[in-house]
Parts: C-alpha cells; sequence; structure tokens
C-alpha cells in the first residue's frame, strides 16, 4: 500500500523542460538540498489533502521560487518582486471562494516587498502567507538579505554582516506579531525532521484558517540554501540549528481562535445593488437586448480642468447603471489644473479583463494636444470626437468616423463652461446608442456630487441631443 | 519481513543524501550509479524500514521518493 507518494498537488509532469523530456520535467528547477522542495511537498500535500486545489490561486514571488507556477495544480499568478500581498489582496476581494497562498522568500518578502507584507497582515487580509526565510538573496547568487544574520558572510558582505553598516536581521514573525491584524503567526525551521514535521503542521493550519475564513497567516520557515551558503545540504540543516535557530526563536507566536480582528466577509454589492444605487430603469429598454458587439474602449483627453476624469466616471456609472461592466483608470500629472491628462473607459458585456487602453475604439479630444498626441491611436474604424471650440485642425486620418462639435461654446452657452465634458460625453453616448443617453439622465442626479448642477447638466445633455439631431 | 519499503525514483533523485541522514533505520544509502541529472542517486536496501515516512517529507524533491507500506505490516 502506497503510504506516501507524490502529492497531487503538483503537476504530473513540470511543463518547464518538459519539451526536453527525460527526468527534468519531473524534477524541480531548485539546487540538490533546497528548502523549497520539502515546503512546496508539504503545501501540495495539503492542497491534495484538503481538496482545495481547484480554488486555490497560487501567487509566485521573485526569487528561486518564481517557477512555483510551473509545479502547483492551481490557478497561479507570478507576481512583482515584493507584491504578492497585494495582488493576493486584489484576489481575495474579488474572489470570495479562493484560498489564497502567498509564498516568498526573505528578499521578496522582508526587503522588497516589506510594506505590503505590513499592511496586508495589518488589514488581517484573508490570505496564508508562506515565508522561507533562507537569509540570503539566493537566486542572484547569494547577496545580503535582510535577514541575514550578523556576521555571515555573503557575497556583498565578504567580511560578515556588520550591525554598524547593514543593521541587523529583521524579525518578521516577531515584526508582524506587534499588529492587531494576523490570526495565526509561527516560526518553524526545515534544520531537521521534527522541524519539518511541525512545518508540515503549521502549513496545515494556516491552509486550514484559510478555508475558514479566518483571516491573516504567517507562517515563517527557517530554509537551508546549501548553494547560498556553500554548505553540503547536511551542513546546512546543522547550520540552521547552531546558527538561524539561535537568532530566530521557533515558537507558535499567535494562533487566535477568533481569527484576525475584524475578518469576516467583507459586504460584497451585487450587480444588482449597484445597478439599483445608478439606478436606471431605461437600460434594459434602452439597449433592447442589444449586446455589444465589441469592448468599447474609450479615451477621454484634454487639460486638466475640463472635466476629463468626471466624464470618465460618468461614462463608466452610465455603462454600469445599464447593466454593463466597465472600468475608469485616470492618468494626469501631478497638477489639478492645467496639466493634460486623459481617462481610460472600458466598457463590455463580459467582465473587463484589463482597465488599460492603447488601442481606443474611441478617442474624445478636448483639446488640441490630446488630438495630436491620441490620433494615431485609434483604431481603424473607430470614432474620434472633436471639440471644436478649442481644435482648429481637421482629423489627418480618413479611416475613422470623425464627429466634429463645439462643446465648449455650447457649454458656455448653457452658462456653465465647465460642462463641456458633459456635452461631449452626451455625443459619445448618442453616436454609439449603447450605453443609452437615457440612462445617462438618470444617472446624472445619482453621479454628481454638487446637487445644484444637476439641473445644467440635464441641460447640456439637452442642447447636445439637439446638435446630433440637426 | 515487514515488506516496508521506499521506492527511489533514481532518475529524479538529486543526492543531497538529506533522507539517508534522517532515517532513523538507515535503510538508505547513496548509490554508485550516476543518473541522467549528474547525481549518484540513493539507493534502498534494507528490511528494517517502518514506513514512518521521514524521508519522504524531508526529500526536497517531489517525486523522488514513494513509500510503501507492507501488507503484511
Amino acid at each position: 500500500m502506497v503510504k506516501h507518494a507524490k502529492p497531487k498537488g503538483f503537476y504530473d509532469t513540470f511543463e518547464r523542460k518538459s519539451s526536453q523530456g527525460g527526468p527534468e520535467s519531473e524534477t524541480t528547477h531548485y539546487c540538490p538540498g533546497c528548502g523549497h522542495g520539502t515546503v512546496h511537498k508539504l503545501i501540495a500535500e495539503a492542497l491534495e489533502d484538503f481538496g482545495i486545489k481547484d480554488r486555490t490561486v497560487f501567487l509566485s514571488p521573485v526569487g528561486c521560487s518564481v517557477f512555483a507556477y510551473y509545479y502547483f495544480d492551481t490557478g497561479n499568478i507570478q507576481c512583482s518582486h515584493g507584491r504578492a500581498p497585494a495582488v493576493g489582496t486584489g484576489v481575495i476581494r474579488s474572489l470570495d471562494d479562493a484560498v489564497v497562498i502567498s509564498y516568498q522568500g526573505d528578499g521578496d518578502l522582508a526587503g522588497i516587498g516589506t510594506a505590503e507584507i505590513v499592511h496586508a497582515a495589518n488589514r488581517g487580509e484573508n490570505m496564508a502567507v508562506f515565508f522561507v526565510n533562507n537569509a540570503i538573496y539566493g537566486m542572484t547568487g547569494g547577496q545580503l538579505a535582510p535577514t541575514t544574520l550578523l556576521g555571515q558572510e555573503t557575497t556583498t558582505t565578504p567580511l560578515g554582516r556588520l550591525a554598524d553598516r547593514e543593521g541587523g536581521p529583521i524579525h518578521m514573525s516577531e515584526m508582524l506579531d506587534a499588529l492587531d491584524g494576523p490570526a495565526f503567526i509561527e516560526r518553524t525551521s526545515l534544520s531537521n525532521a521534527a522541524g519539518v514535521m511541525k512545518t508540515r503542521k503549521a502549513v496545515r493550519k494556516a491552509l486550514t484558517n484559510q478555508v475558514e475564513r479566518r483571516g491573516f497567516s504567517f507562517v515563517e520557515i527557517l530554509s537551508p540554501c546549501p548553494v547560498g551558503w556553500k554548505l553540503t545540504p547536511i551542513q546546512s540543516r546543522i547550520w540552521i540549528k547552531d546558527n538561524m535557530e539561535t537568532i530566530f526563536q521557533v515558537k507558535r507566536f499567535r494562533d487566535r481562535e477568533e481569527g484576525s480582528r475584524g475578518t469576516g466577509r467583507m459586504p460584497l454589492m451585487g450587480d444588482e445593488e449597484l445597478k439599483e444605487l445608478l439606478g436606471s430603469d431605461h437600460g434594459e429598454e434602452a439597449r433592447k437586448g442589444e449586446n455589444l458587439e465589441t469592448e468599447c474602449r474609450v479615451k477621454i483627453a484634454g487639460f486638466g480642468g475640463q472635466g476629463v476624469m468626471s466624464a470618465g466616471v460618468l461614462l463608466a456609472n452610465t455603462a454600469i447603471g445599464e447593466g454593463l461592466e466597465a472600468t475608469w483608470l485616470p492618468s494626469y500629472g501631478p497638477e489639478m489644473r492645467g496639466g493634460t491628462a486623459n481617462a481610460s473607459v472600458v466598457i463590455s458585456d463580459e467582465p473587463v479583463g484589463s482597465p488599460v487602453v492603447n488601442r481606443p475604439t474611441t478617442l474624445l479630444a478636448m483639446n488640441g494636444p490630446s488630438l495630436d498626441s491620441l490620433e494615431d491611436s485609434v483604431i481603424t474604424g473607430g470614432l474620434i470626437v472633436v471639440n471644436s471650440s478649442l481644435i482648429n485642425r481637421k482629423v489627418r486620418r480618413d479611416d475613422v468616423k470623425v464627429v466634429y462639435a463645439p462643446v465648449s461654446d455650447m457649454a458656455a452657452e448653457a452658462g456653465f463652461l465647465k460642462g463641456a465634458n458633459v456635452v461631449m460625453l452626451s455625443l459619445y453616448l448618442l453616436e454609439k446608442g449603447v450605453p443609452g443617453i437615457q440612462t445617462l439622465k438618470t444617472v446624472i442626479p445619482k453621479s454628481i456630487k454638487k446637487k445644484e448642477l444637476v439641473e445644467v447638466n440635464l441641460k447640456l445633455v439637452k442642447a447636445a441631443e439637439e446638435f446630433h439631431a440637426s | 519481513m515487514s515488506g516496508n519499503r521506499v521506492e527511489v525514483n533514481q532518475d529524479l533523485c538529486k543526492a543531497c543524501r538529506v533522507c539517508v541522514e534522517t532515517c532513523p533505520q538507515h535503510c538508505l544509502e547513496l548509490g554508485s550509479a550516476i543518473n541522467a541529472l549528474g547525481y549518484q542517486a540513493v539507493r534502498f536496501d534494507s528490511v528494517d524500514c517502518t514506513a514512518c515516512g521521514m524521508c519522504f517529507y524531508v526529500c526536497p524533491e517531489p517525486g523522488a521518493l514513494t513509500v510503501i507500506k507492507g501488507e503484511d505490516a
């Protein structure tokens, strides 16, 4: 009877080198005796035993474990250096049911990503963090890491780490234990079999906490880097015992029965509530069951102060009010007025993958510089609406539809120059039909903060309708 | 005889020797043959195995060791 075999939390073959065939498609890339493989195995075993691999999102860091996505048969995201807890925050807040594992080394977690881990822990973010501490930057060749011991020789401290020069080793578990947020903090060690089994327990505890939604769990694992330390795998385990464990105390720091403070599922706003909030009864009617043919990627650009950002918000809200999916992404300089600014809005029937707009389907150009810089980026067959009050030239391209409208003059005529953005937005809706102009009219009173401006904005929508009809 | 044993996938072992040092029954040893990865893979040759699984857990390679408990154990 097979008692212990390769856990099912791993892929059968590891794609990284599978094209070459042979044993390399079934081994990890880790050096002989590396602790990562052992920790991977403990996690993979728990994923299998708990039956959670299909709802697990595994966050790979930058560092030796960067390739974890080749090994774990889960959802995988490879994160920017140190940012895994921030990525995990996004994942857990949008995928309510996900089991989030952030797997990080000491350079990644305690050096480059110090801020991310501290704040995620402080928020009691619902994730399990496995912090593999080997006191060195292993992947890049053994440089000083935040957790390097005093006196430890590395390639950047050939004479040993000196407190006066590099500071002392950072104790992450102790640091996070000073915060109110975490539910579970434990430091374990891979120095011997008993330590591995304790680590196994801690890993399973952290993942159980995940399944039970008990908040932020942090397991720091003292792990060997034989190659980086220039020791044999056996010597490196002794080195952990003799050196690391005396500096980094192996113990359970915290196990809160009630979980992280304030943890619990965050109230999620459902589509229906959102629709109600931005509310429109016209939505479905206006669309008449019509779907968007393609994702609409709109760039609204102009001077700061022309209402470019608020037009973007209004457009996104109008789309959402109509039951569509939408994102809004602002881009501007440090100045609130007078600089150039643009807003990217993506509208779709489907959830939007990326809010970034590089090739807009529509450009709403509020001023000359915006048209100059963005005209060429519009897709063939796209739409450009030109604020002819401020832009004297014509659009050079002949493969896009162009509408010229003196939106600034129209707004000024209505006695509200700042409303040029609403005129521009209205013209877009009238050109496209989806989302509908009726929806905008119901969204304006709910979306505009200064209530005394609601009326004049609705007047501007009407002016746009008249212009469009003429 | 218990029939307990450890199957070593000779191709996947990187010869770190951590299992050899860990096994309380001294059931594992470094072999002499060199595998495709260039390592002298570990060999299992013993009747004293208790199938405790220690070697499995300390081994950093996912698929190098499989621990089998004998039927009559």
